[in-house]
C-alpha cells in the first residue's frame, strides 16, 4: 500500500533523474489548473507564490487576518544551508548525514538528501528576495553553529530568522496576489477536505467573520498547516496552531505517520502557574555561548554568584565532551529532565536548569553578547522579570515541533491522490528528532523547490479536465456536515466548562504519559483516560454565542475536538513503538548510560496509520526504511 | 506562587463594525502578577464563561511579541505602558494592586472594529501588495554571496524589517497615519542592493496606496513611542526623500512624448 516512489539511481542523482522523468505541464497550460494551498507559513506561502509564478491559479487560505502572521514567524535561530562558506568541511553530503543521524535513523534517506541539495538554493533565493541575513564586515554572509553539527552552516537574521524568511515568502505572495495569480482567503478556517473517487477535489472553509461555510474546488489541494504540538496544551506553538486540516485529511483517507514523534525543545522558559497559556522558546542559538548547569548540591541555597565553579554540574559538557552544550535537542532535553528529576532543579519551583552567559560576557564583552542575542535577552527579562546579563537564565524543555505528520511519498503527495502535505504537516525529513535550523529549511525546500516540480507530474495527465463543480453532491454534503458539526456545539444547552478547561486537561494527560519519557503502563493509562475525557468534553463543553459570526470559542472547540481524537492515535503509536528513538523515549529501551536505544531489527520503519471510522482502531501500515548510505549506529555525541 | 492583584477593568465590547459599543466593567480579582496581559484576559474570559457571558474577543496568536496579531489600547496607550513591548509581552507586574485599567481596540477609520477588541488591518496588506517586495521569481537567484552587502546596510535594513505589522503606530497617531509601517517596509527593501531596480516604482506605489487608506503624518512621533519594535522615525524621513525622488525617477515616458 505504501509506495514511497523513491527514484532509482545513486542518491546524489535521484532528484535530477526524477526531475527529468516527471511529466511536465507546458507554460501555457498551467493557467488551466487550479491549486488550493492551505496555510501561509513558510511552506504554504512559498509554495503558493512559486506555483503562481509558474502560471497556476492559486487559492490560498489562512485563518489569520494576514498571511504574515503564520507561526513560522516566531522561529528564532536560523536556517541551515550546506554552502560551506566557512571553509570548515561542510558539504551537501555532510548536511544529509547529520540530518539522518540527528533524526536517529528514522527518516527517509532520499528525501533528506534532496533537502540538503536544495538547501543551498534556498539561501540564494532568500537573499535575492531581500532577507537581511547577518553579514560580516566584508559584506559576506555570517554563520553560526547549531546542535547536532560540528560545522557552522546556520544563516540567521538576529534572533528573528523565521520572521525574516516568512516576510520574504509573504512579500513574494503579496506580489502574486497583486498580479491576480493568487486569490487570498484570510480569516478562513479550513474544516474539511473533499474527495471524490478517492481523489482530492477541494476543501470546506468557514468564513470566520460571518460563520458561513464555503466550498472551494481545485485540481489539487496542498496542506501546509503545521504540526500538532498544541495537543500538549502548553507548547511553544502559537495559540491557534492546530491539527484540524491534517486530521480531517486523515479521516478522508490520508495515512498519518509517526504521530508519537514530538520534539521537546531543551531551552524554554519554565512554566510558572496554571494560568499559563503557552511556553516561550529561547533559541537554540543561545547554546553557542550559554553554558548549561545545575548546582551539584541538591540543597544549594546560595546565590548563583556565590556558587564556586567546582560545585557547578555542567552536565552536558561533562557527559558529552565532543558536542558539549550543542548536543541535539532530544539529548539535551532528556538530560535536563534527569537532573531536575534528581532534585537538582533551580528556580522557585525547582523546575529548571541554568543557561549561563557569564563566561561569554567575560570573554567577548556584554556588547558582543547583546548584538548576538539582544532581543532574546529582552524577551526573557519581560517574561520573568529577571536580567540575564547579570544572572543566568532558567530554562526547561517544552514541546516545540512535531516530526510526525501526514505520510507523503517522495513527491510530497499523501495517500490521497491530489492531496499534498508540506513543511511540518508532513513527516518525511526529520525522522525521530529534528536538528535545529532545519524546520525553516524544510518548509522552504518543500514550497520553493520540491512541490512546484512534483505537482506537475500529477496534473499533466489531467489536462482538459475542469475542476469539480462545487454543486456536486460531495461538496454540498460536506458543507452540510461541517455546518452541522459547528452548530451542534452552540445549540446544545448547559455545559459545565469552557473549551480551555478540556484542552488543558487533555494536555496534562498527553504530557504526563506521552511527553519526554514514556512507558507501557503510562501509555495504557492515557489510552483509557483520553476517550473518557473526550466523551465528557463532547457532552459537557460549554460554547456560548452564535455560530453566525465571529465566535472564538466555536473556532477552538472544533480544534480541541480533533485534538481529542488525534491524541489517542498519538498515544497508540507511542505504545506500539517499544523502542526508543530520538524524541520518542521509551523507558523500557535505554542503554546503560540512559541514552535512547533503538531496535533496528523490529522498528526501522515509518508507522503510518489508516483511519477506519470513529471509535475504531486505526490500522498500522509500515514503510520499511532502508539505509544505503548512512550506516545505522548508536548515536554518539561524546 | 506569584503575588496577586485586584484590578478594575473597563473593557470595550462591540458586536460588529456597525453595532453600538459599550464598556463592560469587571472586577478582576486575584490576577497573578506573573501573568501576561493576555493571560489576564484569559482568566477574565474563563470567569465570564462560567457566568454564561460570552468571552471578550481579542486578536492574539504567538504570544511571543512577533506575530503582530495582538494589540489593544491600555489606558489610552497602544500596547500599554511598557516601552518597546507588544501587549502579549506586557506582564501584570507592571501594574499595581487596585489599578483601574481601560482596555479598548485600536481606533482608526482604516481599521474597522470587527468585534470587541479585534480590528481589521487588511489595509496594511494592500500597502505591501502595492510594491512591498522584490521581484525575484523562485529559481532565478544568483549565489547568495555574489553581491556583498556592507554590514551597516544589512543592519539598518534589519532594523526596519523588524516591524511586526501590529498597527500600534496607526492607533497611537492622532492622524491615524501609517507612515511608520510603510517607511519601515520601504527602508527594509530600498537600502538593499537587491531592492534597487524596483526602488522608485515601489516607493511611489506604496506611499500612494498608504494615502488611500490612512491619514497624513504631522511628525508627532507617537508612532515610535508606541512601537513594540521601536522602529525609528528616521525611516519616515528616508521615505519622504525617496518619494520626492520617485516622482522624477518614475517619469519613464517623459522623453518619449
Amino acid at each position: 500500500m505504501l509506495d514511497a516512489k523513491i527514484p532509482e539511481g545513486p542518491i546524489e542523482d535521484k532528484w535530477d533523474n526524477h526531475r527529468f522523468n516527471m511529466k511536465l505541464v507546458n507554460p501555457a497550460n498551467k493557467r488551466k489548473f487550479d491549486v488550493i494551498v492551505v496555510g501561509t507559513g513558510l511552506a504554504g506561502a512559498s509554495a503558493a507564490a512559486s506555483l503562481a509564478e509558474l502560471g497556476y491559479n492559486v487559492k490560498v487560505f489562512t485563518f489569520h487576518d494576514s498571511p504574515r502572521r503564520a507561526h513560522s514567524i516566531a522561529a528564532q535561530g536560523g536556517i541551515n544551508g550546506a554552502k560551506n562558506y566557512r571553509n570548515d568541511g561542510d558539504s551537501i553530503y555532510r548536511l544529509f548525514y547529520d540530518t539522518v543521524k540527528g533524526g536517529d535513523y528514522r527518516s527517509r534517506e532520499a528525501n533528506v538528501y534532496r533537502l540538503a541539495q536544495v538547501s543551498v538554493d534556498i539561501i540564494d533565493q532568500c537573499v535575492a528576495q531581500g532577507v537581511p541575513f547577518a553579514r560580516e564586515y566584508g559584506g559576506l554572509l555570517a554563520n553560526r553553529s547549531f546542535g547536532g553539527a560540528q560545522v557552522s552552516r546556520t544563516f540567521y537574521a538576529r534572533g528573528q530568522t523565521g520572521q525574516q524568511l516568512l516576510l520574504g515568502a509573504y512579500q513574494a505572495l503579496a506580489g502574486a496576489i497583486k498580479s491576480g495569480k493568487v486569490t487570498l482567503y484570510n480569516r478562513s478556517d479550513v474544516l474539511d477536505i473533499v474527495t471524490k473517487d478517492g481523489e482530492a477535489k477541494g476543501i470546506i472553509a468557514r468564513d470566520m467573520l460571518t460563520g458561513e461555510m464555503h466550498a472551494h474546488s481545485a485540481h489539487a489541494v496542498v496542506l501546509a498547516t503545521g504540526g500538532y504540538g498544541n495537543v500538549y496544551y502548553l507548547s511553544t506553538n502559537a495559540m491557534a496552531c492546530n491539527v484540524t486540516a491534517a486530521w480531517r485529511a486523515h479521516r478522508k483517507g490520508a495515512l498519518f505517520a509517526n504521530p508519537c514523534y514530538t520534539q521537546i525543545h531543551p531551552t524554554c522558559i519554565p512554566a510558572s502557574d496554571e494560568f499559563q497559556s503557552k511556553l516561550t522558546l529561547m533559541s537554540e542559538s543561545l547554546r553557542n555561548d550559554g553554558r548549561i548547569w545545575v548546582p551539584r548540591d541538591r540543597d544549594e541555597a546560595r546565590a548563583v554568584a556565590d556558587i564556586p565553579e567546582d560545585e557547578r554540574y555542567y552536565f552536558l559538557e561533562e557527559k558529552y565532551p565532543a558536542f558539549g552544550n550543542l548536543v541535539p535537542r532530544d539529548v539535551a532535553s532528556r538530560n535536563a529532565k534527569t537532573v531536575v528529576d534528581e532534585g537538582r532543579g533551580v528556580g522557585p519551583l525547582k523546575n529548571g536548569v541554568y543557561l549561563d552567559f557569564a563566561a561569554a560576557i567575560a570573554r567577548d564583552g556584554e556588547q558582543a553578547v547583546r548584538e548576538r542575542y539582544g532581543n532574546l535577552f529582552q524577551m526573557y527579562e519581560r517574561i520573568t522579570g529577571e536580567d540575564p546579563y547579570h544572572s543566568p537564565m532558567r530554562i526547561y524543555p517544552a514541546t516545540h515541533y512535531t516530526m510526525g505528520g501526514l505520510w507523503v511519498d517522495y513527491n510530497l503527495m499523501t495517500t490521497v491522490p491530489g492531496l499534498y502535505a508540506l513543511g511540518e504537516a508532513n513527516f518525511s525529513d526529520h525522522g525521530a528528532n529534528r536538528l535545529g535550523a532545519s524546520a525553516l529549511m524544510q518548509g522552504l525546500a518543500d514550497g520553493y523547490f520540491v512541490l512546484p516540480y512534483t505537482i506537475g507530474d500529477y496534473l499533466a495527465p489531467k489536462l482538459g479536465e475542469t475542476a469539480l463543480s462545487t454543486d456536486d453532491p460531495v461538496f454540498t454534503e460536506a458543507v452540510k456536515d461541517v455546518d452541522d458539526r459547528a452548530r451542534q456545539w452552540t445549540t446544545k444547552k448547559g455545559g459545565t466548562h469552557g473549551v480551555e478547561h478540556y484542552h488543558r486537561e487533555l494536555g496534562k494527560i498527553v504530557w504526563e504519559y506521552c511527553g519526554m519519557a514514556r512507558n507501557q503502563n503510562g501509555l495504557e493509562k492515557a489510552l483509557s483516560e483520553i476517550p473518557a475525557l473526550r466523551e465528557e468534553f463532547r457532552k459537557n463543553v460549554k460554547v456560548l454565542g452564535s455560530p453566525d459570526g465571529i465566535n472564538t470559542m466555536l473556532e477552538k472547540v472544533n480544534r480541541v475536538d480533533d485534538f481529542m481524537e488525534f491524541a489517542e492515535l498519538k498515544v497508540r503509536d507511542a505504545l506500539h513503538r517499544t523502542e526508543s528513538c530520538g524524541g520518542h523515549f521509551r523507558e523500557e529501551s535505554q542503554t546503560e548510560e540512559g541514552e535512547a536505544l533503538r531496535d533496528d531489527e523490529n522498528f526501522a520503519y515509518v508507522g503510518a496509520w489508516e483511519w477506519n471510522g470513529p471509535d475504531q482502531e486505526q490500522t498500522l501500515h509500515k514503510e520499511p526504511l532502508e539505509f544505503e548510505y548512512v550506516k545505522l549506529t548508536q548515536r554518539s555525541y561524546k | 506562587m506569584s503575588k496577586m492583584l485586584n484590578l478594575k477593568l473597563k473593557i470595550w465590547r462591540q458586536n460588529g463594525p456597525h453595532a453600538q459599543g459599550s464598556f463592560l466593567e469587571v472586577d478582576a480579582h486575584d490576577i497573578p502578577e506573573d501573568a501576561s496581559f493576555l493571560e489576564m484576559l484569559d482568566v477574565v474570559n474563563e470567569r465570564l464563561i462560567a457566568d454564561d457571558v460570552e468571552p471578550v474577543t481579542f486578536g492574539h496568536d504567538c504570544r511571543e511579541g512577533i506575530c503582530g496579531t495582538c494589540g489593544v489600547m491600555i489606558n489610552g496607550q497602544a500596547h500599554g505602558p511598557e516601552k518597546g513591548t507588544a501587549t502579549c509581552q506586557l506582564h501584570m507586574r507592571k501594574f499595581n494592586d487596585g489599578d483601574e485599567i481601560v482596555i479598548e481596540p485600536w481606533q482608526a477609520t482604516s481599521f474597522p472594529i470587527l468585534k470587541d477588541l479585534m480590528v481589521d488591518r487588511r489595509a496594511f496588506d494592500r500597502i505591501v501588495e502595492a510594491g512591498g517586495y522584490i521581484s525575484a521569481p523562485t529559481g532565478t537567484a544568483p549565489d547568495a554571496n555574489e553581491i556583498p552587502i556592507p554590514k551597516e546596510v544589512a543592519d539598518t535594513s534589519m532594523d526596519a524589517a523588524a516591524c511586526i505589522g501590529c498597527g500600534a503606530c496607526v492607533a497611537a497617531c492622532p492622524n491615524s497615519a501609517a507612515q511608520l509601517f510603510t517607511s519601515a517596509k520601504l527602508h527594509h527593501l530600498n537600502t538593499l542592493p537587491q531592492g534597487q531596480p524596483e526602488r522608485w516604482k515601489r516607493t511611489e506605489a506604496m506611499v500612494e496606496t498608504m494615502e488611500d487608506f490612512f491619514g497624513s503624518c504631522t511628525n508627532h512621533g507617537e508612532c515610535h513611542e508606541a512601537c513594540p519594535k521601536e522602529i525609528s522615525l528616521d525611516f519616515i524621513a528616508f521615505m519622504n526623500k525617496d518619494y520626492v525622488k520617485s516622482k522624477i525617477k518614475n517619469r519613464s515616458l517623459a522623453s518619449k512624448r
